[in-house]
């Protein structure tokens, strides 16, 4: 469904993506791992249009997206900071996000299990940090879209949250979806992952399901097995 | 781009800067006219002050709102919009606000006063227009800077730095080249020299039309000699829409390959 290839992108001098291949089916989870600063929130930002690659195609559904806007409408994206506008209620930007999209949306039954009832009239610069991550997943998960792209999402969730967050995805998953996620929370991916796609030096590393990382790196805890890929870089 | 401008224009309006800014505005009317007890008076004092404090509100405003709602704006990047319509929306927005806290603050002590029994409504309204020019053009030329530097404490820096220059150096540099050159014809190099300033510009706009360019000494002379009020009038205006068109077609320009 979605297709990267020879993708380039620096900053400055700094090399972040240097001839990404990568090809994403249709449905599932994939988890995009990689170290600090290896390139995994910069390929998101491609695939959304925020960063422009310097070279290489992305194509969405057979479609190119640079430089193009109307694909955005059949993606939600989760940002990994949520900062809204600090005079708006929580109801107000909910409002204005539904305006900003033609499609349909199914808000109140994530408020209610979310419990942001109470909040839904308070201005957002009064918000703790967890229930404006909250109000982040409202946003990303009110709509009815084919991809999901989330970044960090777990940030700042308390359990009951997490737990809610977790049976999102899955219930997304169910329907087909596809959902990428981005995350250094490695019982997380454990738990939810179908596909992990390890990015390392702008470049893919390793792509396969969970199990297949576990034999390759003959690691049977995700996480130790991880990092034997990250201390790789380190040696 | 409607919709962005309605929600930057609202978050602003429910700012307290705004009420500040619109409460300054309101009380400098009012202090004004009871001080002077003259409409035509209080014109001129007030040219004084919104040809430097507007433009340095609105830089300060433009460069706040853009490093403030970076995460937000990244937010509507990812929604199916064209992000030209984001940033003109946002720009917009900044600009209406400030133009209404401007336009209101400094209307309603006028017309309590009794602005519209006056003669002076048109060189009231033209002081209106002008300072509304000045929050677009700075606004615009804030965003640019903005746009260009990551790094918030440069561009704000940045941003304080280009208002010194136009309000305050530019003037003093402008002088001292007179002074310096003062053998030789100086009425085309004053006169173009004016247009590279939309502060300098907005200045003369208002002093012709207040007929005591004499007060302007050598610029003003010039200014009359060569164009006579009205053309001058057209002409400068039209500097001031190229100073509000060509800093946003840079932000256009610049908004093509940036990264968020």
């Amino acid at each position: 469904m979605i297709d990267f290839k020879n993708l380039h992108k620096k900053f400055g001098k700094l090399v972040v993506l240097n001839g990404l291949d990568l090809n994403i089916k249709e449905g599932g989870i994939f988890a995009i791992l990689g170290p600090n600063g290896s390139g995994k929130t910069t390929l998101i930002k491609c695939l959304l249009g925020m960063v422009i690659p310097n070279e290489g195609t992305i194509t969405y559904k057979n479609k190119s997206v640079l430089r193009k806007w109307d694909y955005r409408n059949d993606l939600n994206y989760l940002p990994q900071i949520a900062n809204f506008p600090p005079n708006l209620t929580v109801l107000e930007l909910i409002e204005m996000v539904k305006n900003l999209r033609p499609k349909q949306s199914n808000e109140q039954d994530l408020i209610k299990l979310f419990g942001l009832t109470d909040s839904l009239h308070k201005k957002l610069g009064n918000l703790s940090g967890g229930t404006k991550q909250k109000v982040n997943i409202v946003l990303t998960f009110m709509f009815d879209s084919n991809l999901i792209i989330l970044d960090e999402p777990t940030n700042g969730l308390d359990p009951i949250a997490l737990i809610h967050l977790k049976e999102l995805i899955l219930k997304e998953k169910a329907k087909g979806k596809t959902i990428l996620i981005t995350t250094h929370i490695m019982s997380f991916v454990d738990e939810m992952a179908d596909e992990i796609v390890f990015i390392l030096d702008g470049k893919i590393y390793f792509k396969g399901s969970v199990d297949a990382l576990k034999t390759q790196t003959k690691n049977d805890n995700l996480e130790h097995a991880i990092a034997n890929l990250i201390a790789k870089q380190y040696a | 781009m409607l919709k962005i401008l309605k929600y930057s224009f609202y978050d602003l309006m429910r700012s307290r800067w705004s009420y500040v800014y619109f409460l300054f505005y309101l009380l400098l009317g009012f202090v004004l006219l009871f001080l002077n007890n003259d409409v035509n008076k209080a014109v001129i004092t007030l040219m004084n002050i919104i040809i430097v404090l507007t433009p340095l509100i609105g830089t300060i405003f433009g460069v706040m709102y853009y490093y403030n709602s970076k995460e937000f704006t990244e937010l509507l990047l990812a929604q199916p919009i064209n992000r030209k319509k984001i940033f003109m929306g946002q720009y917009l927005g900044i600009s209406i606000s400030l133009t209404l806290s401007l336009v209101l603050g400094l209307g309603i002590p006028f017309v309590l006063y009794g602005l519209f029994k006056s003669a002076a409504i048109f060189n009231f309204g033209l002081l209106l227009v002008v300072g509304s020019f000045l929050n677009f053009i700075f606004v615009a030329l804030s965003y640019n800077i903005a746009l260009s530097t990551e790094n918030k404490i440069k561009g704000f820096g940045y941003a304080i730095l280009m208002w010194l220059f136009l309000a305050v150096i530019y003037d003093g540099v402008f002088l001292i080249s007179l002074v310096m050159f003062d053998e030789y014809p100086l009425d085309k190099f004053s006169l173009i020299a004016t247009m590279f300033n939309p502060i300098d510009l907005s200045r003369i706009l208002i002093l012709l039309k207040l007929d005591i360019s004499a007060l302007l000494g050598y610029t003003g002379a010039v200014f009359r000699k060569f164009f006579g009020t009205n053309l001058g009038m057209v002409l400068s205006m039209s500097i001031l829409i190229l100073w509000v068109i060509i800093p946003v077609t840079r932000i256009n320009f610049k908004l093509k390959n940036k990264d968020f």
